[in-house]
């Protein structure tokens, strides 16, 4: 009746059930406090099933936040652990839970943290940038974070019911197939990140198709904002690599599942093939995240150097080149295979490559600076943060480029720090950077600079502290995932550096917090108007906060930065001439859609296979329902008088 | 107000600077201070590589640093272009500098993973010394097949002599890393992989799993020990005296997983035994029928 489910599948050890216990309880605290607050309603309404993009952002902003704490926390428990686990301690974690742990760190911080921010950047400003009212497909955009959610939901479950992978964050077979992890643990991964995948993949195609060709009038691509491009460049990326990503986990999921043998340990299987997969999605998947921030920064450095971005058409330029490399060095994550000295050198130097365009847009982010007005205001600090660490990362990067010389650093903590540096002092600063730069727009209140600024420092001081003690410890021959040494190795003092630097990175997240608090409580003080930075680009030139149908009237392009440019020309806008608006209703079909797929996966996962076959056919009968009702029922038409009357009112406020 | 940022940035970097360079001076790290020329060629290219990449990053910092002071918005003096959207030349110029520094690194990265391929046996004029490796859950087996001998945990070669691992896992995939001695490749079942190398100097090394591999991951250390000639003669002489014999049903007990193991020698009464281990992974399994071919 319920396959593999059973009373024993419950955490029992002190760590996992108090994990799982202050997480069912802080839902449950969360249910009570709707329930008190009589909001069930408002947030099924208004939010459950929304279609607008500025609230699926939100959303997602929200889950991924939430998921960021919980990665964090799995950060503290791999630090302490390693700090005392030394000699004749062990600790105070087991090799399972601990390599559970660092599964969990790696996959929800890129897949449920990072992928999450993304998209919630994508939905809240490519609209907006664009001069949109709305994506290509706002259903199919309910839906991509509905099943995003349904990954969330699983790999917290696993928490609760059964256990997570212990195979780290890609499952490299044959440790990850049934032989060797027989458990529930690979199967929680596989179907989490399949779920989730599968709504990356369909936001791909939805925004390349709102980017290609939802532009307001006269917005060439050489118009197009350079946040606009990278997203392109990103999502350009989605739609190549997540198929395989889909394909891959389909197949060690056949071998796990069916008895298959594509990877496994001998009768055919090769599991190098599965390692050149999942890299042949994996190495995209970097530039997937680093685009955007880098897209992230091409705003925020003109604005507050109050200068257009220098060498437009380079960045372009530099974001096709990375695109294009990156489905052309996968091997090098796995020089050590050892496939011959021709196709390693190859590898490497396209590696190498890919530091050309990056250098550039560097250079051109310092040259928009040049004989600029800078304002150091939090994203600014943020920037500077993020060249600071990301060219030492780079060095990192291009040093292991070199074949024989990632054959020393490969799999150390050298590696582990390189790709830290990358994450963390790209992608997640870039997108701090852009939660500074943008929230205002969408709360309507500016964030306290002071706690900011705190923010910055914590960060990028715990960054250093916890990151370069690991490029020693790298060099001195420490790899990845070890959850004891000995002590004759002299590892552990830096290991205790790197654990205070984790504290000042949660002091940095605690200032963070502090800081949304306190700008809330505040928030009457500090509106933030139209245009609080005084920026470039169309989505500053809508109503704070901006109304749902984003536009009243959609604005002719004339130029690469059309606010600033209406600015400086300081000419009146013609007399606004109103249309109808056709926009999408609200509908729950999404929600249902993530919820069938969120029973599918956990069916598969404890082979409750009657469940499974449930979960499929509701996915199947809510997909026909959708598709084929008509028109009329899912869209709603404002007729201009409306909108004129609604635009009135918002030029008044 | 401005000139804390500085003073700050410069704190900053002092602290790492001098917290980085007395740990190193204090702490001889592996990969910096080799025992064998094929890890010390790998260092000196890192540390060439790393060199040639100052000649850019340092005018960055120095850049970055620069223009954030000269043109922070308090300063009037400071020249403000507010149109200033691009320059061919510039531009051009800075495709170029990284393409010329790439240029170089490129063709560093030809030779030396040539020159480096873990694959290619070392000149030399002492006759090389053959040793197949077995990763296994959660240990190392050492097999000598020329000597008769085995050993668990440990491995003993003469120094200047070249050592020829070949090496595979009858267990998850791990990776074979001697740092003081040379870079690492993959141990993976039903796959051979080598390794050549040669000491130096005399000594024990630390030799370790770089890849997790499962729950006693962390345990899969070993000693890796270059002896003078006449030591290994002597170590070698009481090796294969062992009373233990590792013969096929000694070895199936030995490759059954367990964690922490204590170094051991055995007497090899299968010189063949590394093959047997990577050939059975290329037999169908149990219950399939072989594909017959076309």
């Amino acid at each position: 009746m319920f396959g593999r489910l059973t009373l024993h599948s419950f955490p029992t050890s002190p760590i996992t059930a108090g994990a799982a216990a202050g997480m069912v309880l802080a839902v449950l605290a969360l249910a009570a406090f709707v329930t008190y607050k009589r909001a069930w309603g408002w947030l099924w309404r208004e939010w459950f099933t929304t279609t607008d993009p500025k609230r699926i952002g939100a959303m997602y902003l929200i889950v991924a936040l939430v998921m960021l704490l919980r990665g964090i926390s799995d950060v503290i428990m791999i630090r302490a652990q390693q700090a005392v686990s030394v000699g004749s301690n062990h600790g105070f974690l087991s090799s399972s839970t601990f390599q559970q742990i660092f599964s969990a760190h790696g996959t929800i911080m890129i897949f449920f943290v990072a992928m999450g921010l993304m998209f919630g950047f994508f939905n809240l400003i490519v609209p907006l940038q664009i001069g949109s009212r709305d994506v290509a497909f706002p259903f199919l955009n309910a839906t991509s974070f509905w099943l995003y959610v349904a990954g969330v939901v699983l790999v917290n479950l696993s928490l609760v019911v059964g256990a997570f992978s212990a195979a780290g964050w890609l499952a490299y077979p044959p440790l990850s197939e049934l032989q060797y992890s027989p458990g529930t643990g690979v199967d929680y991964w596989i179907w989490s990140l399949q779920i989730a995948g599968i709504g990356s993949l369909l936001s791909g195609v939805n925004f390349l198709v709102t980017i290609l060709r939802l532009r307001a009038p006269g917005m060439n691509m050489m118009r197009l904002p350079m946040f606009c491009w990278s997203a392109l460049g990103s999502l350009t990326l989605i739609v190549f690599a997540f198929p395989i990503l889909t394909v891959t986990l389909t197949l060690l999921a056949l071998d796990r599942t069916l008895g298959f043998h594509f990877f496994t340990a001998g009768a055919g299987g090769n599991a190098m093939m599965y390692v050149n997969l999942i890299w042949a999605w994996g190495h995209p998947e970097v530039y997937i995240l680093i685009l955007p921030a880098f897209g992230i920064f091409s705003e925020i450095v003109p604005v507050f150097s109050r200068k257009p971005l220098f060498g437009y058409t380079s960045m372009v330029w530099a974001i096709w080149a990375i695109v294009f490399l990156s489905f052309t060095v996968w091997l090098h994550h796995f020089f050590t295979m050892g496939a011959g000295a021709d196709v390693n050198a190859f590898f490497g130097i396209m590696t190498m490559i890919i530091a050309i365009p990056t250098g550039v847009k560097i250079f051109n982010w310092l040259a928009t600076m040049y004989r600029g007005r800078i304002t150091f205001a939090t994203p600014m600090l943020w920037f500077l943060g993020f060249v600071a660490t990301f060219t030492m990362g780079g060095v990192a990067g291009v040093l292991m480029a070199l074949p024989p010389v990632d054959f020393q650093l490969h799999n150390s903590l050298f590696l582990v720090a390189h790709f830290h540096t990358m994450i963390v002092g790209g992608v997640v600063f870039g997108f701090f950077a852009g939660l500074t730069y943008w929230l205002p727009k969408f709360t309507g209140f500016m964030f306290n600079e002071r706690l900011g600024r705190y923010a910055f420092w914590g960060w990028f001081i715990g960054f250093l502290g916890a990151f370069i003690p690991l490029y020693i410890l790298g060099i001195m021959g420490a790899t990845r995932r070890l959850d004891h040494y000995e002590a004759s190795l002299g590892w552990q003092p830096l290991f205790i550096v790197a654990a205070i630097g984790v504290a000042v990175v949660c002091l940095g997240i605690g200032f963070q917090v502090l800081q949304l608090g306190y700008s809330i409580w505040k928030r009457k003080a500090h509106p933030a108007g139209r245009d609080p930075w005084d920026a470039r680009t169309l989505e500053w030139s809508t109503p704070t906060r901006p109304p749902f149908y984003n536009f009243a009237v959609i604005p002719r392009i004339t130029s690469r930065d059309q606010l600033w440019a209406d600015k400086q020309s300081g000419s009146k806008p013609p007399a606004p001439e109103y249309e109808d608006i056709e926009l999408p209703n609200n509908t729950p079909m999404g929600l249902f859609i993530g919820a069938a797929a969120l029973v599918l996966g956990f069916a598969i996962i404890w082979h409750i296979w009657w469940l499974a076959i449930l979960g499929l056919l509701a996915i199947i009968t809510l997909i026909i329902v959708r598709l084929t009702t008509d028109d009329e029922a899912t869209l709603t038409t404002i007729p201009a008088a409306e909108v004129k009357k609604l635009a009135e009112a918002e030029a008044r406020a | 107000m401005r000139y804390r940022y500085l003073a700050a940035v410069g704190l900053i970097a002092a602290v790492v600077c001098i917290g980085v360079g007395t740990w190193l001076h204090t702490h001889p790290a592996a990969i910096l201070h080799p025992a064998g020329q094929i890890a010390l060629q790998e260092r000196n290219l890192m540390l060439f590589a790393l060199a040639l990449m100052m000649l850019v990053v340092i005018p960055v910092y120095a850049l970055t640093i620069t223009f954030a002071w000269k043109y922070r918005a308090s300063n009037p003096k400071a020249k403000y272009e507010p149109n200033l959207a691009g320059s061919r030349t510039v531009e051009t110029v800075w495709w170029l500098i990284p393409t010329a520094l790439i240029s170089v690194l490129a063709v560093l990265a030809w030779t030396s993973s040539h020159q480096l391929d873990p694959f290619r046996p070392l000149a030399s004029a002492t006759p090389p010394l053959t040793i197949q490796v077995v990763a296994l859950d959660w240990k190392w087996l050492f097999l000598y097949p020329d000597q008769h001998i085995a050993t668990v945990g440990y491995v003993e070669f003469p120094q200047n002599t070249p050592v020829n691992f070949e090496i595979t896992a009858d267990a998850p995939m791990n990776s074979f890393w001697i740092p003081q001695l040379s870079g690492q490749i993959y141990a993976m079942p039903g796959m051979s992989t080598q390794l050549h190398l040669m000491a130096s100097r005399p000594g024990s090394y630390y030799g370790e799993s770089a890849n997790i591999s499962g729950a006693g991951f962390a345990g899969m250390h070993f000693t890796a020990r270059a002896a003078t000639a006449a030591g290994f003669a002597t170590w070698l002489a009481a090796a294969q005296r062992s009373p233990t014999v590792l013969n096929p049903a000694g070895y199936a007990k030995l490759a059954a997983p367990s964690q922490n193991n204590p170094p051991a020698t055995y007497a090899l009464a299968t010189p063949s035994l590394y093959d047997t281990i990577v050939m059975k992974y290329m037999m169908p399994a149990a219950g399939m029928q072989p594909m017959s071919m076309p």
